[in-house]
């Protein structure tokens, strides 16, 4: 009979249509503008470092997956994220081996070494740079400029390699915030664009996968610090790889805090770790650093910013 | 506008359409009648009657001396064929009279108008309701006369009245209040006097302009009642929620609405009221919505209490298409049916066919990625993923001080989850681990 077809499982009964594959397809998409204004500005080798950092990644997954007699999850894209995320913050100068091996520890190590997706404590594209950075820094810090011979960089010829917060740092030069914000500047493939990185973060708010809370707080706090040390707010939210480290990395699901306070304190931590090393620290940049530090700290972030549940009464009131 | 609603909580799809503009129908007199003896929350009844007695509408047939429960009336005139353990919603076997129905629905002499709210005294009123077998409407079941009078030391100040609906596909309420808003009216002013308060809130969502203009039209020339918009939202319609919405006060964790001075009843409830005092009509019939996209003709019925679901499903033209689900309630809470072979009770607000299009019939879990949705989406403002993991791991204890036992089981947090991952059922578990424990400490 019909009856004996008749499923019957516990409630909720429906499912809202969005989907963990989905929104990490939401995410590439909206990776896309970032990625087009790399490949324009650094032309066919950014390319290839992405589609390099792609494959490897994907190719990665599959094989451990593979290896382990675990189900192959590729289609959920996760891993596609990764390597795509990953990609994006090395310099386009790079040989198209460092994207491979960057992938290979993204997503070998730092993602299944712990358990594969949903288990890994660091933002695996993060953890990949990290390494690579360790590993080869001149590769990793040899920059180009998109625009030969900008005319404010006149007779800085040996420094046309750097990028504009090591510009800043080492000869006190300021680049332009127009250069700065549409992204004609020296830095990794996909961070120098900020109406790109935005419009893709737009795309996520709208599309309810993020919300302003952590890059909010990340920014905020970086405007704040850098100010009160007497810095250019405005330059240092446009350099580097803020901005994509805000909307991209510090919003990872998986490695950053559920609770609202816990991400307030998380972009709040990344915001002030940010300015410290970029003032202080060894490096020009550290908005990489800065968050696999407060990856580190999510899961005591998560334990001790519990909502205050509803009819709770506030201890002593 | 600023409409008045809660923290978190999700907006799901509504699929109302098919019958919220469809008049409530009498639905065809069943031939049998099945009543469960047990369909409130508290105490089950014991028969009055027994096999081979004739019995007539609106005749008392089950009653217990418990403190917490509520009589069962006969809903059709006929002969009783049976009593005995019948397949309830949910599975249940559950002690029910199988009345035979002789088609001539002849009134029991008990049923006669009790008298006019000026001219009857609270205490009055409470053990009409009683006397009726009204529990609430809206599908907890809670017998109504026990909610009217306040614990010693408590009482109550504000009526609140919940007409919100906020269960996908479910339309009765919407219908009560568009064709029956004076009767709503009368249910509520004897609810308040009741419960001894002079103010009520009537709260419905923003998505039934029709009904609030019919409510505030009725609600003019009533002193005392007002009508209040709520924002489209699940769970709206949630007792702690509708109670936050409407008058900003939270109902401790733990506690009832009577702690912050409220009691809470649903628009269906208050036309029963009316019924019981108009009329002497005890709780005998209801109206259920039959939607789904496996109806044929979805619409609102008014259906005898006991009536087999299968029976409404055939007024309503039958299956067009084979259901993956059948539901009774809505589909966030509501219990999906081995059979079609189970009655309607008084706790039944609607039953759904839905097709594998509608809900989700596979097992497509994987593993959470942190998003954070669900708690979100908490209108408890509890931490689902975390609660659920501990749960599934056996340590009931941590699931315990992640507050689970606080968790209302609305569905909100599994529905939003991208990674389908079954929350509520682990978090029903552990609250279900956590009492038993609990009972064997004690
Ligand atoms: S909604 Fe699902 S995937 Fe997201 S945090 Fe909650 S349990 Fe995890
Ligand atoms: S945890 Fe409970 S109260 Fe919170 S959303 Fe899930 S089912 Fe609703």
């Amino acid at each position: 009979m019909a009856e004996k077809r008749l499923i019957v499982s516990s409630s909720p009964h429906l499912r809202s249509p969005i989907a963990t594959p989905q929104i990490m397809r939401d995410v590439i998409i909206a990776l896309i503008p970032a990625s087009a204004m790399g490949i324009l500005f650094f032309k066919l080798q950014a390319l290839l470092v992405i589609l390099v950092g792609v494959a490897f990644a994907i190719i990665t997954e599959a094989v451990i997956q593979k290896a382990l007699h675990k189900p192959v999850t590729i289609n959920d894209y996760s891993a596609a994220v990764a390597g795509l995320l990953l990609a994006l913050v090395l310099p386009p100068t790079v040989p198209l081996w460092i994207p491979a091996i960057g992938s290979i520890v993204a997503i070998g190590v730092a993602k299944h070494v712990f358990g594969g997706l949903g288990q890994n404590p660091f933002n695996p594209a993060l953890i990949g740079r990290a390494v690579l950075l360790a590993s080869w820094p001149v590769l990793m810090t040899r920059w180009v400029w998109p625009v030969s011979q900008a005319p404010w960089m006149q007779g800085f010829d040996a420094l046309t390699t750097a990028t504009p917060l090591a510009l800043l740092k080492l000869s006190g030069i300021k680049t332009p915030y127009a250069a700065l914000f549409f992204g004609n500047v020296a830095g990794s493939i996909g961070e120098t664009s900020v109406p790109a990185i935005l419009l893709g973060a737009l795309y996520l708010i709208w599309r309810g996968h993020i919300t302003f809370r952590i890059p909010g707080y990340f920014i905020g706090t970086v405007a704040v610090l850098s100010a009160l040390f007497g810095q250019d707010p405005l330059f240092h939210i446009l350099a580097g790889g803020l901005m994509i480290g805000a909307f991209f990395m510090a919003t990872d699901y998986v490695s950053t805090p559920v609770t609202p306070r816990g991400q307030a304190l998380f972009g709040i931590g990344c915001g002030v770790l940010t300015v410290m090393i970029r003032l202080f620290g060894g490096y020009p940049e550290g908005v990489c650093y800065a968050i696999l530090i407060m990856d580190a700290t999510t899961a005591v972030l998560d334990k001790f910013t519990r909502p205050r549940k509803f009819g709770e009464v506030r201890r002593g009131a | 506008m600023n409409l008045r609603s809660f923290l978190g909580g999700t907006h799901v799809p509504y699929s109302k359409e098919s019958t919220a503009s469809k008049p409530v129908r009498q639905a065809r007199l069943p031939a049998r009648v099945t009543i469960p003896l047990h369909q409130h929350t508290g105490a089950p009844c014991e028969p009055l009657v027994k096999a081979g007695d004739h019995v007539l509408v609106g005749q008392k047939i089950g009653d217990s001396p418990a403190k917490l429960t509520a009589p069962v009336h006969a809903s059709v005139s006929g002969k009783v064929a049976a009593i005995g353990y019948y397949l309830q919603s949910g599975g249940r076997l559950v002690n029910s009279v199988v009345i035979e129905s002789d088609g001539e629905q002849q009134l029991s002499p008990d049923v006669k108008p009790r008298g006019t709210i000026e001219n009857l005294s609270p205490g009055d009123i409470v053990g009409i309701i009683r006397d009726a077998g009204i529990v609430g409407l809206g599908g907890a079941a809670f017998p109504t006369y026990f909610k009217l009078v306040p614990p010693p030391g408590k009482r109550f100040d504000t009526l609140v009245v919940n007409g919100s609906e906020c269960e996908p596909y479910l339309t009765a309420d919407h219908r009560i209040m568009l064709e029956r808003p004076n009767d709503v009216t009368y249910g509520i002013r004897a609810l308040m006097k009741a419960a001894g308060v002079d103010r009520a809130f009537l709260g419905i969502e923003d998505n039934k302009p029709d009904a609030i203009e019919a409510m505030r039209r009725a609600a003019s020339g009533v002193p005392g009642i007002e009508v209040v918009v709520l924002a489209t939202k699940y769970p709206q319609g949630a007792e702690k929620q509708l109670v936050k919405a409407i008058l900003g006060r939270e109902i401790p964790s733990g506690g009832l609405p009577v702690d912050v001075g409220v009691v809470v009843n649903n628009v269906g409830t208050a036309v029963a009221v009316a019924e019981a005092l108009e009329k002497g009509m005890p709780l005998v019939e209801r109206v259920v919505t039959v939607a789904g996209s496996c109806i044929r003709e979805p619409q609102n019925l008014k259906v005898k209490i006991g009536t087999a679901i299968g029976d409404l499903i055939e007024e309503c033209g039958g299956f067009v298409k084979e259901p993956a689900k059948v539901i009774i309630g809505g589909p966030m809470m509501g219990v999906a049916q081995f059979s079609t072979d189970v009655p309607v009770t008084k706790g039944t607000s609607g039953v759904l066919a839905l097709s594998k299009d509608e809900v989700e019939v596979e097992d497509t879990s994987m593993p959470c990625v942190r998003c954070g949705k669900c708690v979100g989406a908490c209108p408890m403002r509890l931490l689902p993923l975390f609660i659920s993991q501990r749960a599934e791991a056996g340590r009931f204890d941590e699931a315990e001080e992640y507050n689970a036992l606080d968790c209302i089981e609305c569905g909100s947090c599994g529905y939003i989850c991208p990674s389908r991952r079954p929350l509520v059922q682990a978090i029903r578990l552990a609250k279900s681990e956590i009492m038993a424990r609990r009972r064997k400490k004690q």
